[in-house]
Order: C-alpha cells, then sequence, then structure tokens
C-alpha cells in the first residue's frame, strides 16, 4: 500500500488534506499544479508530518498536448492518481463572456479527462492502478445557478463512469467523487448549510477508504445521495420552474 | 458575525476571516484592531478582534525537523494535537501542554500556557527558540532571545497583541514511550493538598483536582496527580512492542446545549463528591496512557455545551508563593459558603517565571469554572478582592469579565504593556474585545 500517489491541482484544499491522508499512511507524493515551485511548503509540510518523499511538478491541466510529456517528467509512474483539477467560476459571468464558460468547460471537463485517457493507457500497460476523479454533485442535473461548472462535471462524470467501465476488466480501478458542499478557498465566499457542508479532510478520509475497498462512485456525505435523487427526481415540466 | 470564545460568553460583533496568504493577512491588519485567533480555545474574549478576527487555522504548514535538537519549524495555525500525531510515534512530545491539545501553536504563544510541568520546566516560552511577527504594516520580523529580544518577551503571553505569529521554532521533549506512570495522592483537605505538591517538586508533571464543595474540616480536599513518562519496559505488556501506540478512545460529541439546571449545586456536590471518592479508591500508582493523562477533556468534543447556552465563566489566578495559603484558604471558603461550587477545579503548583506579561508566577494557581448564573456571578467579585488581597494576578485566556481596574491593579505590568503597545504604534493595529474591555 506504498505506490506513490500523484495528486493533480494540488493546489486545492481538497487536494492538500488527499495529499496528507496518504502521505500519513506512507505514500510517496508527487504535488502537480502549475507553478509547481510555489508548493516548497507544502512539500516541507508533508515531509516533516510524515517522512515520506515529496516530489512538485509543473503541470497545466489546459496544455493537453503537455500531458505525455508531463507524465513522461514523473520520477515514477504513480500507482493512485487523484485529479483534483477544476474551476466554478461565476455563473453569471460565465453566461456573459464566452473566455470565462470556456476556461470553467476545458478545466473542469477536457483537461481532467483527457489526462485521465492518458494516464489510462500507461495504467494498462503496466496492468494495475487507480484514478479517482474528484467531480461534483452539480454534474447530477444541470440547474440555473450554476450550469456551465454542472456540465462541465456531468462530462468528467460521465467519462469517469465509461473509463471505469472499458478498464474495469484490466485491473484499473475508476472512483468517481461527489463531494457537495466542501469549505475550501472556492466556497469561502459562499453561505453554506453545515449540515450538506463538508470539511476537506472529511473528503480527503473518503477518498482514502474509496480507493482501498474499490469503490466507484461515492458522495462524501451520504445525505448527498438522497438530496441529489431527489432532485434528479423531480419531472423536468415541474423542475424548469423551481430555483434550487 | 457574532463569535465567542470557548465558554460561550460573551458575544461580541467581529468580522472573522480566513486568510489563506500574508498578503491577505496583511490587508486585514493594515484595516486596524485584528486579532489572531487559533482554535477559539480561549474561554473568554481575547480571540475576537475589537473590529477584524483573523482565523489562523490554513496557516497550517509544519516545515521542518531536526531530529538532534528536537526543534520543530511551523506554522502558527499547526494544532498540538498534529504535532503529537506526527512526532510521538517518532519519540517527541510537546514540552509544554496545556489541558487541552486542540489547540494552535500561535494560540499557545500569545497565552503563553502551561502545564502541569510548570513547576520544573516552566511555561511554553521555554520550548520557543524563535517567532516570525508580521506588524502593522504587514512587514515579518523574526524575533528571539537574542534578536529582537523585547518583542519577543512581550509576544509570549501578549496575546496576539504585538502583531500576528506567523510561524514558530518550538523544541519537542524526547520521550522513550507514549505512557505515563501515574502516582495519586488523596489530600484531606487544602494543607495536605499543598504538602504533597511541596514534597513532590521533582516529579516532572503535577496537578490537583481540587473539591470546591467540601466544607470545614474536608475544605479543600483534593486529589493530586503526579506524573512521569516511562521507559517500554514498564509499558502495558500488551503494547510494549510498539510503546508509542496506545489505544483509540472513541471520540463522543455533546449533543447540545444542556438545560440549565443540569448543573446545579447539588449535582455539582453530588459529581465532586463522586469524583474524590473515586479517586481516593486509586491510590498510588498506575499506567495510563498520554491522551488519558493530559487530555481527558478532549474525548468529549464540545464539552462547553455542558454548560447550556447561557455558557460559563472561568475564573483563575495565581496566588504568590508566601501568600497562597492564606489565600487559597480564604478563597475555597468563599466559594463553599457560596453554595457555588465549581464543577471542574485544578489547583497547580507553580514554579519561577521571568517574562514580561505572562501570567505565572511562583506560588499556586487555582482553576474553576461556574456556569453563568446570577448567583455564581455575584461571586466573583469577592474571588476577585482575595486575589488581590494576597498579591495575585489573573489569566486573561480565561477572562471575560474582570473589571479593568481591578486586572490593572492586580498585574502593574498591564500599564507598562499598553505604553509599550502605543510607543510601538501597535495599539491600533492589534485588538481585541479584551485588550479593549482591559485597556491593554
Amino acid at each position: 500500500m506504498t505506490q506513490p500517489v500523484l495528486i493533480l491541482g494540488a493546489r486545492s484544499d481538497m487536494a492538500r488534506a488527499t495529499a496528507r491522508a496518504f502521505a500519513a499512511l506512507g505514500h510517496p507524493i508527487q504535488l502537480a499544479a502549475r507553478h509547481a515551485v510555489a508548493l516548497e511548503t507544502e512539500k516541507a509540510d508533508l515531509q516533516t508530518r510524515y517522512s515520506v518523499e515529496v516530489t512538485l511538478h509543473d503541470f497545466d491541466a489546459l496544455d493537453v498536448a503537455g500531458h505525455e510529456a508531463f507524465i513522461d517528467s514523473l520520477p515514477v509512474l504513480p500507482g493512485i492518481a487523484i485529479c483534483a483539477v477544476g474551476t466554478m467560476g461565476d455563473q453569471e459571468e460565465n453566461e456573459k463572456d464566452p473566455a470565462k464558460a470556456v476556461a470553467v468547460l476545458r478545466s473542469n471537463f477536457e483537461g481532467p479527462a483527457i489526462l485521465f485517457g492518458v494516464l489510462a493507457e500507461r495504467f494498462v500497460n503496466r496492468g494495475a492502478g487507480t484514478l479517482v476523479g474528484i467531480s461534483s454533485v452539480a454534474g447530477d442535473r444541470g440547474r440555473a445557478s450554476n450550469y456551465v461548472y454542472g456540465s462541465a462535471k456531468a462530462g468528467f462524470t460521465a467519462f469517469l463512469s465509461g473509463l471505469r467501465n472499458r478498464l474495469a476488466k484490466k485491473n484499473v480501478h475508476v472512483v468517481t467523487v461527489k463531494p457537495g458542499f466542501v469549505n475550501t478557498a472556492m466556497t469561502a465566499h459562499l453561505d453554506l448549510p453545515a449540515k450538506l457542508t463538508a470539511e476537506p479532510d472529511e473528503v480527503a478520509d473518503a477518498i482514502v477508504k474509496a480507493v482501498k475497498k474499490r469503490r466507484n462512485i461515492i458522495y462524501v456525505r451520504p445525505i448527498w445521495w438522497l438530496v441529489m435523487s431527489i432532485i434528479c427526481a423531480i419531472p423536468e415540466p415541474a423542475f424548469k420552474k423551481t430555483s434550487i | 458575525m457574532q463569535l465567542t470564545g470557548w465558554g460561550n460568553f460573551p458575544k461580541r460583533t467581529t468580522q472573522l476571516t480566513a486568510p489563506r496568504s500574508e498578503a491577505d493577512l496583511a490587508e486585514q491588519i493594515t484595516q486596524g484592531r485584528a486579532i489572531a485567533r487559533g482554535n477559539g480555545r480561549s474561554y473568554g474574549d481575547s480571540a475576537i478582534g475589537g473590529a477584524r478576527t483573523l482565523d489562523m487555522r490554513h496557516f497550517d504548514r509544519m516545515l521542518s525537523f531536526n531530529a538532534a535538537t528536537g526543534q520543530l519549524v511551523a506554522e502558527a495555525g499547526v494544532m498540538l494535537s498534529d504535532v503529537i500525531d506526527s512526532f510521538l510515534p517518532r519519540g517527541w512530545f510537546p514540552m509544554v501542554t496545556p489541558g487541552t491539545k486542540l489547540i494552535t501553536l500561535g494560540g499557545a504563544i500569545g497565552a503563553d500556557v502551561h502545564g502541569k510541568n510548570h513547576h520544573v520546566d516552566g511555561s511554553f516560552r521555554a520550548c520557543v527558540d524563535w517567532i516570525d511577527l508580521m506588524g502593522p504594516d504587514g512587514s515579518v520580523t523574526r524575533c528571539s532571545r537574542d534578536d529582537n529580544a523585547e518583542l519577543f518577551g512581550w509576544t509570549i503571553g501578549g496575546m496576539g497583541l504585538t502583531g500576528i505569529i506567523l510561524r514558530c521554532a518550538i523544541r519537542l521533549r524526547s520521550v522513550k514511550s507514549g505512557w505515563i506512570r501515574q502516582t495519586m495522592i488523596p489530600a484531606a483537605n487544602l494543607d495536605e493538598a499543598i504538602s504533597a505538591f511541596e514534597d513532590n517538586m521533582a516529579a516532572t508533571y503535577s496537578v490537583g483536582w481540587i473539591d470546591c464543595a467540601a466544607k470545614g474540616e474536608a475544605l479543600g480536599r483534593s486529589l493530586v496527580m503526579l506524573g512521569e513518562h516511562i521507559e517500554p519496559g514498564e509499558v502495558p505488556p500488551r503494547y510494549r512492542a510498539t510503546p508509542f501506540r496506545t489505544p483509540h478512545r472513541r471520540k463522543k460529541t455533546f449533543p447540545m446545549n444542556a438545560p440549565g439546571f443540569a448543573l446545579n449545586p447539588l449535582s455539582v456536590r453530588a459529581f465532586n463528591a463522586l469524583y474524590y471518592w473515586n479517586g481516593a479508591r486509586q491510590e498510588g500508582q498506575s499506567i495510563v496512557d498520554w491522551d488519558g493523562y493530559f487530555y481527558p477533556l478532549d474525548a468529549i468534543l464540545k464539552w462547553n455545551r455542558l454548560y447550556g447556552r447561557k455558557g460559563f465563566m472561568q475564573f483563575q489566578c495565581v496566588l504568590p508563593q508566601d501568600s497562597a495559603r492564606e489565600g487559597l484558604h480564604r478563597l475555597m471558603t468563599a466559594i463553599s459558603e457560596s453554595g457555588q461550587a465549581s464543577f471542574l477545579s485544578v489547583l497547580k503548583r507553580f514554579g519561577p517565571q521571568d517574562s514580561p506579561f505572562s501570567f505565572p508566577m511562583e506560588g499556586y494557581t487555582l482553576a474553576l469554572d461556574f456556569p453563568r448564573h446570577a448567583r455564581a456571578i455575584a461571586l466573583m467579585p469577592e474571588l476577585d478582592a482575595i486575589t488581590l488581597d494576597h498579591g495575585g494576578r489573573f489569566y486573561l485566556a480565561k477572562d471575560s469579565r474582570v473589571p479593568a481596574e481591578t486586572f490593572a491593579t492586580a498585574d502593574p505590568r498591564a500599564a507598562a504593556f499598553a505604553q509599550w503597545r502605543r510607543d510601538n504604534g501597535l495599539a491600533d493595529a492589534f485588538a481585541s474585545a479584551q485588550s479593549e474591555r482591559l485597556h491593554l
């Protein structure tokens, strides 16, 4: 259980918590993000807390042409790869500014999906590996309040589902994580209901458990499964008039 | 928003933000009347900003550890519990720890916390090598015993009023196991309790639980508990092979605010009597794990709800050695006669302390908590007066209610601290509800 863990989008709160959770179990950690040199304190933290090996890697999810080269640059092919890449943007801005909408669609769907496609090939060739995609409950059904972000996550969720289906017989496991509300920098400006809002540490623990037990799709707080089941069950004629 | 300390009283309006970078922090500070807040374990209003409260818990990275010296460099929002999680398995434990591990390093420095080993090792100050402090203009100064020594001196125990503590270097203690040999000494009254402390000045740890409800002959009856770190050979056989591993404690969360009548003089009296007799039965030595020995209350998350919606008050004073015996007698008499027994009361012998503004001094400290009922509130001025009469002073990390004049009389250093803050341009930048209440 001490295969290297690659954390993509390592700057986010969920990614940091997840890196700590795996490092605590003794896994070497590969932190990948744009301008990775600024992650030196994260590296020091993981090394100091857990005495594990930590490496930093420049990675731009939107540079899909560079994904092969990025993976080649890693000191060793990771056993587990976790993708926490993505930005929510602002729905109103996403509606009005095509450039912003494109950035949200690409960073939540295109970048992560293409990279996981490349990694999947490597894992299949090796005959083992685990891919963990952090998607979102927002992808379960498009809503007026955040459908640009939601549709990108829906795409990523569908991609992960298909990838899991394809790789199931090849000993490569794919986990889809739907965290629900999480108390992070991305949501710091929102007023979130406490019972529905997980801490980054909870997400991290849920991911560790899901990898260990080879779970397929997880909602971090189980109540989200219920909430989303209800939201998805509302007939469209009624749903289109709601504001949730 | 409305914010309180651990005692759930007082509630004060403040603008709470949780910065993630030094630039964010600097921007907040330059707007004035800001205070850093760690894990919110100070009881009163010391971690509520005059105008702005800066939640420091995003600054939670450990930066380096030197196994030759035991020096850990970490950001201020790192919790003591994280330090233990990471370093006890490698044979290291905090040099000084208060009765909860759920505090940040920044908070430990700001309050200059003390532990059961104060009489031997002193306060938290003793393990701090240096501090990186953000000043009113956002610039960062490193201070230590050698560089910027004055700033270093005031900062430890300065309740965050000298700047924002960003990083620190602290030294940990080398231990051989995660277990403690506890010696339980039942003391039938206050004099016996004092003797138990004075006779055991060589013990690494000593602390007394004191029964505030006992009267007459039994006034001040106590359980004095000594502790020593032990070698792997003494660890219970089941755990001897892995001496740093201790049984996992299930955490429970106190589910809701208890109704106001839950803690009444009768239930508190009954609890104290039971606690004493149960402890007296365990007279002598036993081997206990670190978590149970140092942090019994951490097993019940949100235990402050026990005191209900109105919250509770802590009273903690220290009395100098030469007047402590008489002062403690008077304090205990006043409390037991009032019928307002404290639920959990702690007595502790302090050793010498040399620092400009920290709470401890050589003598005895008494920590009590009272639900915020009218009769308990009425008792406080009496306890304050006895403290003043005996040359004692008050602990800011626990305080929510000492009148400004009383505090100033008890602690003449406060005026010097306030003057130093003004002289160095800190008074407008850093302010807590407490510092404004007490004119610090």
